[in-house]
């Protein structure tokens, strides 16, 4: 069985508002099938004795104090914007949404 | 025929659920040093860490954490010995990482509960709220949305967006399923909502100011047929701003939903907005097709694991509980419940309990606050606490109490005090409003009161007490109000032979 269906793949795409055709739909399906299938593989060596995690190191508890430093400038903030308005990062009409 | 909701409830039983968002008063932001000022010029506090650059590695806030647990325990939950961050992943420019961090499936504190007092037809009654989760998350960037008429997203042109408050820390928190409620479920949500208002504000953490957006209430609200024992579909309702919207949000699905049902069609389970003008809600984006946000543990914050001495020491911080100080404060000040709820309904407590700590005498600190300066705070639809300190309060009654003032007289500098004419002192001044407690003054006007009435005054001198009255009456017009009664009645006695 397919570890990805291409059905899982356009949702995806969808989620990510990325418009995709047919025909990338039917190629990314089977590539991304291949990749899956290989992780799936470092899952095996995994036995029952070793736990999921999401960190390679145990470690803990790792916080900062609660003080305020300098951020950045409004200028710097938005010098990467591809847009921008009245000190705001412009981004187009939002669809779909509320 | 709609039915109003009265009707709705005897037909159908009401479930609630409540999730509360709160903004923890922290200097910084919840996983960079970012300020969290309200109120600055757009994306004047934002960083690489919080715009969600490449590269960029969050590091939690402690102070946060500290809170988060500190709300937990108020709220009688247990701490989880483990708890990891998780990214919330969805396609929305209020976060500019695509993804908010936030928690899943592992909180910081779980199963608490809070019990709530409402004024039922059976009296005061108890209900427990149940916790289900406090979690953390961050707070999302503010949007602005241009074009079109309504500053709606829906026929907008192109949104702008301010970043300072994205990264900002948010506890979530949480109820289980709230039955049983009957038709009184709009004053169980509100109190659940003002009770946990006042512990926060009490433990400090926040600045719990829901006009603001320091606290907001989405309200989850199910109907059932009346002890059919089963749940309906529910809705979710955003942007109840106040403590009387989350009622009248309470009423309105229940009227809403009623009607639905009443007609024979069916609830659709999506997050409503609430409308203040009208007291309904608008539908709003379809939860369906919303809820796959595709959590995954968040790989750059690593796990927080409190362990019990930390978490003792927090405990032992707790302040006394809200109810408890109210059942506290009734019982020094000997005030009798209804007038208890109309202080706490009013929010008046801190300051009456203030104006106490000056010195004022109690019971006429709390017929000021609940009386005059609350009458003249109605009329400018205002808060009572926003026209006068306590401090000033306390400084009238005072003046009153040692009999500088008459209560008359005292109004007259209140006002005056509201106007911004100055302290009350200087009101006092400027305004002449001494009390004339200098006898011969007075014995002046009480001589020219009897010769007004001597018939009055005659069976006063016959013994007849309670006719003096009409007599310190015509003094105290004389004097425009500004004579002690207390004394002008002392001294018209003794000159009738009756002192």
């Amino acid at each position: 069985m397919a570890a990805i269906s291409r059905d899982d793949v356009a949702h995806l795409a969808k989620l990510a508002r990325i418009d995709m055709s047919d025909v990338e739909l039917d190629h990314l399906a089977k590539e991304m099938d291949v990749i899956l299938g290989a992780v799936a593989r470092v899952q095996e060596v995994a036995g029952v004795d070793v736990p999921a995690t999401s960190h390679p190191i145990p470690v803990n508890n790792v916080f900062r104090e609660d003080v305020v430093k300098p951020s950045l400038t409004s200028q710097e903030a938005l010098s990467g914007a591809p847009a921008q308005s009245e000190d705001r990062f412009k981004v187009p009409q939002i669809l779909g949404e509320e | 025929m709609a039915l109003s909701y009265d009707q709705a409830v005897e037909k159908y039983e009401p479930t609630l659920g409540l999730e509360v968002h709160v903004e923890l008063n922290t200097k910084s932001k919840m996983f960079c040093s970012c300020a969290t000022e309200f109120g600055a010029s757009p994306n004047t506090q934002t960083c690489p860490v919080c715009l969600g650059m490449p590269g960029a590695l969050p590091v939690v806030n402690g102070k946060a954490i500290e809170s988060s647990i500190l709300i937990g325990l108020a709220l009688n939950c247990s701490v989880a010995p483990f708890s990891r961050f998780a990214r919330k992943n969805y396609f929305y420019p209020d976060m500019p990482k695509n993804f908010q961090t936030s928690q899943y499936d592992e909180p910081i504190c779980v199963n608490g509960y809070l019990d709530v007092e409402i004024d039922t037809d059976e009296g005061i009654k108890q209900f427990r709220v149940e916790i289900e989760r406090v979690h953390m998350e961050e707070d999302t960037g503010k949007s602005l949305h241009v074009g079109g008429a309504t500053g709606r997203i829906h026929g907008a042109d192109y949104s702008l967006l301010d970043y300072n408050r994205a990264g900002i820390p948010l506890v979530e928190i949480v109820t289980k399923i709230v039955g049983g409620t009957g038709k009184y479920a709009p004053q169980v949500a509100r109190a659940y909502v003002t009770e946990l208002r006042d512990i926060l504000r009490s433990l400090g953490v926040s600045d719990v100011k829901m006009e603001q957006g320091s606290m907001r209430c989405d309200v989850n609200l199910s109907l059932a047929p009346a002890s059919s024992g089963t749940l309906g579909t529910r809705s979710e309702t955003k942007n109840v701003n106040s403590l009387r919207s989350v009622e009248r949000a309470v009423i309105g699905e229940v009227i809403r939903q009623s009607n639905r049902l009443d007609a024979g069609e069916r609830i659709v389970q999506e997050t409503r907005h609430f409308l203040e003008e009208s007291g309904q809600t608008r539908p709003g984006r379809s939860k369906e097709q919303a809820e796959d946000y595709r959590y995954f543990p968040e790989p750059d914050l690593v796990p927080v694991v409190p362990d019990s001495a930390w978490i003792e020491q927090l405990r032992a911080t707790l302040p006394e509980k809200p109810s408890t100080r109210r059942k506290r404060l009734q019982q020094a000040w000997s005030v009798p419940d209804k007038e208890m709820a109309a202080m706490v309904n009013a929010e008046l407590l801190d300051v009456v309990e203030e104006t106490i700590s000056l010195g004022a005498e109690p019971t006429r600190a709390r017929s000021w606050w609940l009386g005059e300066v609350s009458r003249l705070a109605n009329e400018r639809e205002v808060a009572a606490t926003s026209l006068i300190t306590s401090a000033q309060i306390a400084e009238v009654i005072n003046l009153i109490s040692n009999g500088e003032l008459t209560d008359k007289l005292a109004r007259q500098v209140v006002e005056g005090v509201i106007a911004g004419e100055g302290t009350p002192r200087e009101v006092i001044d400027k305004r002449g409003l001494k009390v004339v407690s200098d006898d011969s003054a007075l014995m002046v006007a009480i001589e020219a009161a009897i010769t007004a009435q001597p018939d009055t005054a005659e069976r006063v001198r016959g013994g007849n007490i309670p006719a003096a009255g009409a007599l310190i009456g015509a003094v105290m017009k004389a004097t425009g109000g500004q004579a002690d009664a207390a004394k002008v009645r002392e001294l018209l006695l003794k000159h009738l032979g009756q002192g």
